[in-house]
């Protein structure tokens, strides 16, 4: 089981740790809820340090990337980023990840911690026919995100720009806390906010001035449970939630993230393109009418039915809306406006409506 | 952690507190504060029987869902009605304001079977944090 650099702050904390993909990480520190609310109103600070770091270099690096993945990282400009999908020849996913250009022929690439080996692997292998190398650097680098509206004037006094001129997905080599590191606005809470790439021996400098600087403003540390209800409120997916081998992104409703118009061919495009017209199932949100809570894995069902026409992949009572929400698979072409469907809870069934994802947005 | 010495424990982190035929039934500490943020409790109706090891209710936290089970055998003879409105008493006070349920018992030789406070006390050590 790895630890990451911030173990000991954590346990010191008081944080409950779990394993979590291989690692030992935080699930809470006071409360989950207490945690969501203060990234929705002030700031959290999260140690994502198990997630991967991949850097793709090479003259051929971004067209290596447009091969292997689904988007065209091709397209960004340098210190911008995008979220994207590597998908097998089938077209299903094997993660999810967000791509940041950090020069003409330097990408990162950010997979999930549970997937990091299986994505190395499998661009290690693609990126062979091109003038392109993967550094898989996952394991001395540090992730630490502030995420929540006061996250950029936290922030601020601590790093070289001006966070106004750093916009949303983008990812940039500066110096923060006086140290090295990316720097770049991009996150899985649904709120404005930083994630900053450090060396693993650094992290402890980051983690230690942001908590106490951030300490007046409403910053508290959070941990991965608070990050998974941010994350389903925001109607982001969760690999081995939602995405998984057995899903296209087009049946993940994220289809639109597939360069169908990139002219160079690239992994899994002719399964992708038979998907993109005729997906075998539809990612739907769902508010959850009554007391009941609805969990991963428990059945969906037309009303009326007897037997289940899809699952819940994701649910929670949702601490910023104050009702259960989940998402959920259903037989592909029905929309959130056909009526309720039924979600079975233990014995009984209770009315899962159909709503549009996210359930959250914020306003600013 | 709290214990208190004067309770009976099960090993699926339920209290007993036995008083002449009836017991008070509660979740320790240790589950309350494992379960975390309490969203609300599922107490099973008032005359209806319960059996040692059986899931009675169930609670619903944020993050994940618990069953209750009975430390012993009986009929249900009073709930803790405040919980249902402020199930973050559960957690706030376990032992206390945040008991459950009240079983009126069939089979009171049930409760040699229950651990002490010391028992209960090993038993959380040795559990993986």
């Amino acid at each position: 089981m790895h630890k990451t650099a911030l173990d000991a702050r954590h346990r010191a904390l008081g944080a409950r740790m779990i394993p979590f993909a291989g690692w030992e990480m935080p699930v809470q520190y006071r409360g989950l809820v207490e945690e969501h609310h203060a990234v929705r109103t002030a700031a959290g600070l999260f140690d994502l340090s198990h997630m991967g770091e991949l850097f793709v270099t090479g003259t051929e690096a971004a067209g290596a990337l447009d091969y292997a993945i689904v988007t065209a990282p091709s397209t960004l400009a340098v210190g911008r980023a995008h979220y994207s999908m590597i998908v097998d020849e089938m077209g299903g996913v094997l993660d999810d990840l967000i791509v940041y250009r950090l020069g003409e022929a330097r990408f990162m690439v950010v997979p999930n911690a549970s997937n990091a080996s299986v994505v190395a692997a499998a661009l290690r292998e693609r990126l062979a026919r091109f003038d392109a190398i993967l550094d898989d650097a996952s394991m001395r680098t540090s992730l630490v995100a502030i995420q929540g509206p006061r996250a950029a004037e936290i922030l601020q006094p601590f790093v070289d720009v001006d966070l106004k001129t750093i916009r949303y997905y983008s990812g940039t080599p500066t110096t923060a806390c006086g140290v090295r590191a990316i720097l770049a606005r991009t996150g899985y809470t649904g709120e404005d906010g930083f994630e900053l790439f450090v060396d693993w021996e650094d992290a402890v400098r980051v983690w230690d001035t942001l908590l106490e600087a951030g300490a007046s403003r409403g910053l508290v540390p959070a941990g991965l449970g608070a990050r998974d209800t941010l994350r389903l409120e925001a109607g982001m997916p969760l690999y081995g939630n939602e995405l998984d081998r057995d899903t296209t992104p087009f049946e993940a409703g994220l289809g639109r993230l597939v360069s169908v118009s990139k002219t160079s061919d690239f992994v899994g495009r002719a399964a992708l393109e038979r998907s993109r017209g005729n997906p075998r199932k539809t990612l739907v949100g769902m508010k959850i009418e009554g007391r009941g809570i609805a969990r991963i894995g428990y059945p969906l069902y037309l009303p009326g039915a007897a037997d289940a026409c899809g699952h819940v992949t994701s649910g929670t009572a949702s601490p910023t809306l104050g009702f259960a929400i989940a998402m959920g698979y259903v037989p592909a072409g029905r929309s959130t406006q056909e009526g309720a469907l039924e979600v079975g809870i233990r014995d009984q069934r209770a009315t899962a409506r159909g709503v549009p994802l996210p359930f959250y947005r914020r306003s600013t | 952690m709290e214990i208190p010495d004067n309770l009976k424990y099960s090993s699926e982190h339920e209290w007993l507190a036995p008083s002449g035929k009836t017991a008070k039934v509660g979740i320790t500490g240790y589950a309350a504060e494992h379960i975390g943020d309490i969203v609300f409790v599922e107490l099973p109706k008032i005359g209806s029987s319960v059996t040692a090891g059986s899931p009675f209710g169930v609670i619903e936290a944020v993050k994940s869902v618990s069953e209750l089970f009975a430390p012993v055998s009986g009929t249900v003879v009073s709930i803790n009605e405040r919980v249902a409105k402020e199930p973050e008493l559960v957690s706030a006070e376990p032992y206390g304001a945040g008991w459950l349920i009240e079983i009126e018992m069939s089979n009171e030789s049930e409760i040699a079977a229950l651990k002490d406070s010391g028992g209960y006390r090993d038993l959380i050590a040795s559990l993986p944090e």
